[in-house]
């Protein structure tokens, strides 16, 4: 067993760091990078907590519409031939609430302040 | 130093030049680059920019139309009265400065963010999407005879050309396969009309000023094919910038884009545009995936780049946005 502090709190402090000490005295393009890696910290610490419960149940959903078992990555390889092939498709009963959910729960990792995403947030 | 290159070269070709200054690299991978420098005339100075492919870079990669041909587009466009900068030359092997050529420099602003945001343009952005229709019909019309040799995109191909590169990646994304899906079932097959088709028609390769378009610049992508392509692909969400209701570059509405156009005489066909703005809502998705496969094998290992494949998803819930809106 790994001792604390966990992964999340480190890459939090990090990132705080970064944010309130060393941002405000870079400028021009490394300060660009800055923000650019600040936010890619940002999107990890989201991922830590995010991606456990997410890929469970996309796998549930997963197996559900196949009818099949397998790793969420089999699963969704097993998914896409299928729409590839046109054996699944939006008239499939649960396809379309599966790729909104993951869809979802991928912007919620990666672009959480994407516009599209807040809105479908809202409206759900 | 590129300023004693360029000094000899300005001389040729603008009469009582006395030398150059100013010269700065504003943007460039390894076989492209975009310099800015003035022009020192006693009559008064002229800003100028330098596009080239530096010596030992002559071809141009698989989509690009080539220097060579971004500056005759770039000239007939100027010849035309469309809002685009004067070539005022087109560099010579003995020169020493490699491919390309130079053009006028043209003053204004290319980022989206300020374009959308900022007072001094707020009089301007409800008028963009007329002028941009407008801009678009009349790069359309440019005469076929004095166009140079480009490629010709058809939408099959084109569909053909994304499933071939996403597959490439080997990681499974069922949103793009039902986008892919979609659009070979509404492939509208070849266009009646074939034109000249800028290809990459969105912010960032328009200048803008307080006064309206100034510039459309970048003609590295044109090829020959549906018109409707550039319609569609400004209004592709990723170039909303956050102003989702507003489909054309966040400023505008497609009537407006379609007004302006068909001011000209010629024709929108609206479900056409359609379908090139979810082929263009795919192919930047496609075109993130790519970043992140530069990021991991090639020698541009930059964190910008592994954060650019992070925004694919971005065009997934835009694509089913489109394609399986909910109620």
């Amino acid at each position: 067993m790994q001792d604390e502090p966990t992964p999340t709190e480190l890459i939090k402090a990090v990132a705080e760091f970064l944010r309130t000490e060393i941002a405000p005295a870079i400028k021009g393009h490394n300060g660009f990078k800055l923000r650019v890696g600040i936010n890619a910290l940002d999107l990890v610490t989201r991922q830590l907590a995010l991606e456990g419960p997410g890929d469970a149940a996309e796998a549930a959903r997963l197996k559900q519409l196949l009818g099949m078992d397998g790793s969420v990555m089999e699963l969704n390889r097993a998914l896409s031939e299928k729409i590839a092939k046109g054996e699944v498709d939006l008239s499939t009963p649960g396809l379309k609430d599966h790729l909104w959910q993951t869809t979802m729960d991928k912007l919620a990792v990666d672009q959480p302040n994407y516009a599209s995403y807040k809105r479908e947030l809202g409206t759900k | 130093m590129i300023e004693a290159e360029l000094a000899r070269c300005v001389a040729s070709f603008v009469p009582g030049a006395t030398g150059v200054a100013g010269a700065a690299k504003l943007s460039g991978g390894a076989s492209q680059e975009t310099w800015t420098f003035d022009i020192l005339h006693p009559g008064g100075n002229i800003g100028a920019i330098l596009r080239r492919a530096p010596p030992g870079y002559g071809a141009s990669p698989g989509r690009a139309a080539g220097l060579d041909a971004e500056a005759v587009l770039m000239q007939l466009a100027y010849d035309a009265g469309l809002p685009s900068p004067e070539v005022m030359h087109v560099l010579k092997a003995e020169e020493d400065l490699g491919n390309g050529f130079i053009m006028r420099r043209i003053e204004g602003e290319t980022i989206a963010r300020k374009i959308l945001r900022d007072e001094e343009f707020a009089k301007v952005r409800p008028m963009l999407a007329r002028q941009l229709g407008k801009v678009a019909a009349g790069i359309h019309a440019l005469p076929q005879s004095k166009l140079p040799t480009l490629r010709t995109v058809t939408s099959t191909r084109e569909i053909g050309d994304l499933e071939c590169e996403y597959r490439s990646f080997d990681w499974p994304r069922p949103v793009f396969e039902l986008a892919l899906r979609w659009l070979a079932d509404h492939d509208p097959g070849p266009s009646r009309e074939i034109t000249l088709v800028h290809g990459d028609f969105r912010h960032g390769n328009l200048i803008i000023g307080p006064d309206g378009v100034r510039a459309v610049l970048d003609w590295e992508l044109a090829h020959y094919g549906d018109p409707m392509e550039d319609l569609g692909w400004i209004c592709v969400n990723s170039w909303r910038f956050g102003e989702i209701d507003k489909p054309v570059g966040g400023f505008g509405a497609r009537e407006d884009l379609f007004a302006g156009y068909e001011e000209t005489g010629r024709k929108v066909d609206p479900g056409r545009v359609k379908f090139w703005e979810v082929m263009g809502t795919l192919r930047w998705g496609v075109m993130c995936c790519g970043m992140m496969q530069r990021f991991r094998k090639g020698p541009d290992h930059s964190m910008e780049r592994a954060m650019i494949g992070r925004r694919s998803s971005e065009t997934e819930i835009d694509l089913l946005r489109l394609l399986a809106p909910r109620a």
